[in-house]
């Protein structure tokens, strides 16, 4: 399909980038392009103009810190991440990203432009949110760090404001994580999700597609049941849709946060 | 600082062959490719990143040129369906299609050869269970997928 007639820019730094969003309003940053050049085609937005950042290596890579930390550039591609061995550090992280669409669009799509959209069916909302990355927004005044109960604020909403870039995303070492998902199809698009995390003993279950944003939880413990009351005491109302309605997006926020937390736990113990 | 502009003069290798052409913004890479320098092999399918039929390798990555823009490949090294065939005789896995019925009406075929063609570099000898995963993002509305990868195991060392 023909685009919107549209202006497009490569910045060779950082700075550069923030410098063009802050000097082109309705400029918007161009990553993997996987839902930005879909949602163009559908008009559903019409930036002015484009700043690519690909290439940016600024914004690449996975760094594992001796503390277990991982830094990863809000452009790192899915299929960077799976292949990458300092991922492994966290195992999960790997095993969502493998299971985001296909070859082709794990080669392209980030971990930034996944996040940054927050589309409620994507992968890796919930899973920040379990695991307690924080996430680096960077505009002309500087740097602020920000947890993902403050970075996503609704549908295609995040804290990264006009003439701002997410620049990385911060994980704490942990491996006591879980997730689960029903799909379209193998690798499909969420009906549902959830995903969990053991930390310091205390769980954190996020569930993705039953809000504008990932609902975090905090469960008693990783038993079934007290998932279940906690899932129960959320009061959700999800959206009904043609693949799901409002009653049975419930039902499966329940079943897959039970599954995710049981998981967490067997790899925490482990 | 780089300028903001709505064209481009952009230098691609495709195929072996260097072109230099001044683009649109808002073309999409598959447009370029087929409109702009006659390739008409690469297909589209859906538009949205769904169908694959628009399956191209861009500097050693799958991609599909339907979810990214002509500007963005500038300096890059594409490889199409038409650079498949060595010295123009088809290659052995196009001859494996061929041979196993791996197509019907053939829409699919430009992507799915691209899709099995990247796995093959990656992964030579790719088990039933990768090559499913590898093909996952082309859809083939004739054959069932049957003897597609009946046709990719056959070339699998
Ligand atoms: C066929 C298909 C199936 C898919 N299935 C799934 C799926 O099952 N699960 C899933 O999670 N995703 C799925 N996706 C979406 C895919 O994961 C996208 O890659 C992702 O949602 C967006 O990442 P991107 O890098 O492509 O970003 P883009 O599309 O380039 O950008 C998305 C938005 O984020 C903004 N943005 C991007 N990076 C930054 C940054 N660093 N700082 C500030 N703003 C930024 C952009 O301005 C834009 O508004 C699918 C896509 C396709 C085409
Ligand atoms: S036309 Fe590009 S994926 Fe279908
Ligand atoms: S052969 Fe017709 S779509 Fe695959």
């Amino acid at each position: 399909m023909l685009l919107r007639e549209v202006e497009y820019v490569k910045p060779s730094s950082v700075a550069e980038a923030i410098e063009l969003l802050v000097e082109n309003e309705g400029a918007r940053a161009l990553a993997g392009g996987q839902t930005l050049i879909n949602v163009m085609k559908a008009r559903a937005a019409s930036p002015d103009a484009l700043v690519d950042l690909n290439g940016l290596e600024e914004l690449k890579g996975i760094d594992l810190a001796p503390d277990g930390t991982l830094t990863i550039g809000a452009m790192t591609t899915y299929s960077e991440i799976v292949a990458s061995a300092e991922a492994k550090a966290r195992p999960i992280l790997g095993e969502v990203c493998a299971q985001i669409a296909d070859v082709q669009v794990r080669n392209r799509g980030t971990i930034g432009g996944n996040i940054c959209s927050n589309d409620p069916t994507n992968h890796l909302p919930p899973l920040v949110t379990a695991v307690g990355a924080r996430m680096t927004i960077l505009g002309r005044d500087g740097e602020r760090v920000v947890s993902a109960e403050e970075f996503f604020l609704g549908v295609y909403m995040t804290a990264v404001g006009p003439g701002e870039l997410l620049t990385r995303v911060t994980i704490p070492a942990g491996k006591g994580d879980g997730f689960a998902a029903v799909t379209l199809g193998v690798d499909g698009t969420c009906i549902a999700n959830a995903a969990a995390s053991i930390q310091d003993g205390s769980l954190r279950v996020a569930l993705g597609c039953v809000d504008a944003v990932p609902v975090l939880l905090r469960p008693e413990s990783a038993d079934a049941d007290a998932v279940r009351e906690a899932v129960r005491a959320a009061g959700l109302e999800p959206p009904s849709d043609v693949h799901a309605s409002s009653e049975y997006r419930r039902h499966l926020a329940e079943v897959l946060a039970v599954r995710a937390a049981a998981q967490a736990a067997e790899r925490a113990g482990g | 600082m780089a300028t903001v502009a709505s064209s481009k003069s952009i230098t691609v290798t495709v195929n072996g062959t260097t072109y230099e052409r001044e683009v649109p913004a808002r073309k999409l890479l598959i447009h370029f490719l087929r409109d702009d320098l006659d390739l008409t092999g690469s297909h589209i399918g859906c538009d949205t990143g769904n169908c694959g039929a628009c399956s191209v390798i861009v500097d050693g990555t799958l991609v599909k040129s339907c979810m990214m823009l002509a500007v963005q490949a500038d300096g890059a090294t594409i490889e199409t369906v038409e650079g498949l065939a060595e010295d123009g005789e088809l290659n052995e896995l196009q001859r494996s299609f061929n041979e196993h019925h791996a197509l019907q009406c053939g829409y699919c075929t430009p992507g799915m050869l691209m899709s099995a063609t990247a796995l093959l570099r990656a992964n030579p000898s790719p088990s039933e269970q990768e090559i499913r995963k590898a093909l996952q993002g082309n859809i083939c509305r004739c054959t069932g997928y049957w003897n597609i990868i009946e046709a990719v195991k056959a070339v699998a060392k």
